[in-house]
């Protein structure tokens, strides 16, 4: 198939669409056409792309798959995969399938919610593909559109708040990132990502407003698609909107957004920041790698004295981006592997979290930590689950965890051993708090009344573990299924950078001899 | 030559003829009952003569000794004005006779006022340009006052045509001042004289004047404050009216004044421009956040567009123009559908303005809000929708230019203006439950209005109908 990224990309959008044109009526039968409708799409989908996965050469460091076509304005349509990001497309299609599965109980507005998740899919796998810089932004933008909705009409009691805090806070760090790129398009004259990359910024210093700015031209361009990554990804202190929106956002909507949309940070550093600024995140570096230090150890610690479990994950979640931030920009071999190798991992682990805390809110409804205890009595199945992805959220080694968080911090020791001190300790902090939150709500005796007639997981709800629980414990025993892929990608993307950036240098001796 | 002359302006004769004849023929015959056929025939010829206008004019003619300018920039400009009017006039039919407004002058002074706009954007000198005007603004100031039993509605009238004369009043000093210090009102006299570095101060003087004046018209900060209340008072199909045709008429007639009079001395003007466009979009976005009123909250937002518009002119380039021309395009567009929406928007046949009654009406009908939703975001400028694509082109030629503190400011107000067409999306989608609910009155013509504009959004980013070519071929008359 010459343009299976495209229809990977654009079935659910497809699926969408027949929902919302032919699917009448709110009685239980249009409610179970349009769940099974959502199933079959997400995993056709994830089925198609499978295929991107066996025509994938990961020797092949350029783009693969590549298409194009004419746009307006003198954009392009152009899509491709490359060993950065074809993983990170099927981390999407994968995702997607469970938490359709995981919705199976929503009754309110059903045709809505599926549709909105269907485009939400076609958006972010869009995301990964954009090879065009406007391409891309309008993939990333317009996920906020379906999210705010997920957010505002399905989610909990302060919705409204914490949907548009959500929406605002990421437009505002994103329009910043689209000045940024109409700046690139005047400078380089193209939209195309792959020419950008190999076009030379300006790092020559200036002044602004009486600020000498070092790396000139790169470190603001730099700066300002770092204020729209560091606030998707979320980095401290730009995180405050997560824990507002994963608290209140439906089972469902948590999942994708911890699985996958949090990943377009990350995703964005390495396919922009790094490649395009080599001089401006170079100049950024030190500050990066103590701001995702400080988050680790800051995150971790406010994790620790959460009530609500949703908001214990959403802070562990932030804490296990710091990680990933502080491998990207240790830019070496192993911390950019072992960055991405984290995404992916959170990626299943925070998700499988989030559904285990929607199991039991689907009994209880409730997320208040003090509401449980024993529950191992009545629900041993979820109590292995459960442990199973405490550990691996700890970083157990034989877990997924433990690769990426093992592979970040030595990438980061040969940069700065402070950092990695600081943000090691992190993973005691991350031992504590989620042993914690596991003695908590399955150990200890099963005193209270509402508890006792707790049921077990049910056959839809282990079918939607299953394949979670195989990825972490494959990917924790098996790392090369991931490494091998990406290896040569980041391998070329880090020579890139050491080359432009020693060719900088050269430039900087050179104009002061 | 007399004849060649007038066949350059034959669309303007046809117009104005039409309209004087139909204004004796009314009178002398049945008066109001002829009012909803006269809506129909006025809306059918402003079609007719722009498509008349959009295939058969090439090239630039010049007539009546430079007075009267047709050139692809005119066209353009007259095209998305008639197609605006046209669109406006079907949609007000239904909403103006079942609430008795339907006069048989309502449609015959939206034409006059039309032949004033297209008089606006072919002006090649001072006098035409200020004859246009007056012909476009005298007949607003009774249209605005159409409903003559309602306080506010005269009320608007009247503001309107304070400031409006006032402007008016601006405008003319201004050219008097240009015609002292260069000897001709003339266009293309003036730009010989009005260079940028030996200009003299009177000169700049009087094009500051102008730039007041033009700024009125199209309710740029700081001289916006009739917008609100003549946006509130006017009833809502002349609101809708207000909000699209006389906004591109006056957005290209000021593109027209600085670069065919002024186009030597952008360094001059640039920096007014730009301190306008700033005013406007943080004004627009701040003040809409507290309006609960949602005739006055697309005020605001007028204004605030206005201000993104203004980036494409600021830049004093041919890009910008082409920018310019092009938000312009997509922001009427965007207009007509969220007029016909608001024209929708009614209970127990009283008409309904309070954004609260909008509460949870997604449940009640959920095709239209849908399109709103869209139209919405559109206006916020989050993509995919077109409106994205409108602030990106005007964003690139900001840039290009080197407004880069500009772009970046806009940037800001942008996201400070989302909040407030979140908030709309917010009611329909996710707002308490309201007791008193909107009726969903719909006629077919608004619902094909809404459903159409919304739709052009999305298809836009795929096919935009020659309208991007259009802009550039326009712009590129323009600026040489």
């Amino acid at each position: 198939m010459d343009n299976i990224l495209s229809i990977v990309t654009f079935i659910p959008a497809l699926a969408a669409l027949i929902l919302a044109l032919f699917l009448r009526g709110e009685d239980a039968a249009a409610q179970r056409n349009a769940k099974w409708v959502a199933l079959v799409a997400t995993t056709v989908t994830f089925l198609v792309s499978i295929g991107i996965y066996t025509d994938f050469d990961p020797s092949n460091t350029g783009f693969q798959m590549v298409e194009e076509g004419k746009w307006l304005m003198g954009l392009k349509y152009k899509m491709g995969v490359d060993g950065i990001s074809v993983l990170f497309v099927l981390l999407t299609t994968f995702i997607m399938p469970l938490t359709i599965l995981a919705s199976w109980q929503v009754t309110d507005r059903v045709k809505e919610y599926m549709i909105a998740f269907l485009m939400l899919e076609t958006l972010m796998l869009g995301v990964f593909m954009a090879l065009d810089l406007v391409l891309f932004y309008l993939f990333f933008e317009a996920g906020l559109i379906p999210m705010f909705l997920i957010i505002g009409v399905w989610g909990g009691k302060d919705r409204i708040y914490a949907s548009f805090k959500f929406f605002l806070y990421t437009f505002l760090g994103s329009v910043l990132m689209l000045v940024a790129m109409v700046a690139m398009y005047a400078d380089a004259g193209t939209t195309d990502i792959e020419a950008l990359m190999s076009h030379q910024f300006s790092s020559e210093g200036f002044s602004v407003l009486g600020v000498y700015i070092v790396g000139g031209m790169q470190t603001l361009m730099f700066l300002a698609f770092f204020a729209s990554f560091a606030v998707k990804m979320p980095m401290w202190p730009v995180h405050t909107w997560l824990p507002d929106a994963h608290v209140q956002a439906p089972t469902a909507g948590s999942v994708v957004l911890a699985a996958i949309l949090l990943k377009m940070g990350g995703y964005g550093f390495l396919r922009f920041s790094l490649p395009m600024f080599p001089v401006g995140s170079a100049v950024m570096t030190d500050v990066v790698l103590w701001m995702s230090a400080i988050a680790v150890v800051y995150t971790s610690l406010v994790a620790l004295v959460q009530e609500d479990m949703k908001k214990l994950i959403a802070y562990s979640s932030v804490a296990h981006m710091g990680f990933v931030t502080m491998g990207i920009f240790a830019a070496n071999q192993q911390g950019v592997d072992g960055a991405i190798f984290q995404m992916l991992s959170h990626g299943f682990i925070s998700a499988a979290l989030f559904l285990i805390v929607g199991v039991i809110y689907d009994r209880m409804h409730t997320r208040d930590i003090e509401a449980y205890g024993g529950l191992v009595i009545r629900m041993p199945a979820y109590a292995l689950v459960f442990m199973l992805f405490t550990m691996a959220n700890v970083g157990l080694p034989g877990t997924s965890g433990f690769i990426g968080e093992f592979l970040t911090l030595m990438g980061a020791f040969q940069v700065n051993t402070w950092v990695t001190a600081v943000a090691a300790s992190g993973v005691i902090f991350s031992a504590g708090y989620a042993l914690w939150l596991y003695r908590r709500v399955v150990f200890g005796d099963l005193i209270k009344e509402s508890l006792k007639s707790i049921t077990d997981m049910s056959a839809r709800e282990r079918l939607v573990f299953a394949p979670l629980v195989v990825m972490t414990i494959l990917l924790g025993v098996y790392p090369s299924l991931v490494t091998d892929v990406i290896g040569n990608s980041t391998a070329a993307l880090i020579s890139n950078y050491d080359t432009a950036l020693a060719a900088a240098e050269a430039a900087t001796q050179f104009a002061s001899h | 030559m007399i004849q060649a002359d007038l066949s350059v302006i034959l669309p303007e004769i046809i117009l104005a003829i039409y309209a004087m004849a139909a204004l004796i023929g009314a009178v002398y015959t049945t008066k109001d009952a002829l009012g909803p056929l006269l809506v129909w025939t006025t809306a059918g010829l402003m079609a007719v003569l722009a498509f008349w206008i959009a295939t058969n004019g090439d090239g630039t003619h010049i007539a009546f000794n430079g007075m009267f300018v047709d050139d692809g920039f005119a066209r353009f400009a007259k095209v998305a004005i008639l197609l605006a009017a046209a669109a406006v006039l079907v949609m007000s039919q239904e909403y103006m006779a079942r609430r008795g407004l339907l006069r048989f002058e309502y449609p015959l002074l939206v034409a006059l006022a039309a032949v004033g706009m297209m008089m606006m954007v072919s002006a090649g000198d001072l006098m035409s340009l200020y004859m246009g005007l007056e012909l476009q603004s005298l007949s607003l100031y009774v249209v605005a006052a159409l409903r003559r039993d309602s306080v506010k509605s005269t009320e608007a009238g009247l503001k309107y045509f304070v400031l409006g004369a006032l402007s008016s009043g601006l405008l003319l000093y201004g050219a008097s001042l240009v015609y002292g210090y260069t000897g001709t009102t003339l266009f293309s006299g003036i730009i010989k004289t009005a260079q940028h570095g030996d200009a003299s101060i009177g000169l700049l003087f009087g094009l500051i004047f102008l730039i007041s004046g033009l700024a009125f018209k199209v309710s740029a900060v700081p001289f916006h404050m009739w917008t609100p209340d003549v946006y509130e008072g006017s009833p809502t199909p002349i609101t809708a009216f207000f909000a699209t045709a006389p906004k591109v008429a006056a957005m290209a007639l000021f593109a027209r004044v600085l670069h065919d009079a002024f186009g030597g001395a952008v360094a001059d003007w640039q920096q007014v421009i730009v301190l306008l466009s700033v005013l406007s979009m943080f004004l627009g976005g701040i003040a809409a956040i507290g309006q609960r009123d949602i005739k006055r909250l697309m005020a605001y937002s007028s204004i605030a567009h206005m201000g993104y518009g203004l980036i494409g002119l600021a830049a004093g380039t041919e890009l910008g123009v082409k920018a310019m021309l092009m938000y312009l395009a997509i922001y009427v567009t965007m207009n007509v559908g969220t007029f016909a929406f608001i024209l929708m928007m009614e209970r127990d046949g009283k008409p309904v303005t309070d954004i609260d009654a909008l509460r949870q009406y997604s449940r009640r009908d959920p095709g239209k809000a849908l399109a709103v939703m869209i139209l919405m975001f559109s206006l916020a400028g989050v993509p995919p929708m077109l409106g994205f694509f409108a602030k990106f082109g005007v964003w690139q030629a900001g840039i290009e230019a080197g407004l880069t503190g500009l772009v970046i400011a806009s940037a800001i107000a942008s996201v400070i203006g989302a909040f407030y067409y979140l908030r709309i999306v917010f009611y329909m989608y996710f707002g308490a439950e309201n007791e008193d609910p909107i009726d969903t009155h719909s006629s077919p013509v608004l619902w094909g209005a809404l459903m159409a504009s919304a739709a052009l959004m999305v298809v836009g980013v795929f096919y935009q109908f020659g309208i991007e070519g259009a802009a550039a071929a326009a712009a590129a008359t323009l600026v040489n």
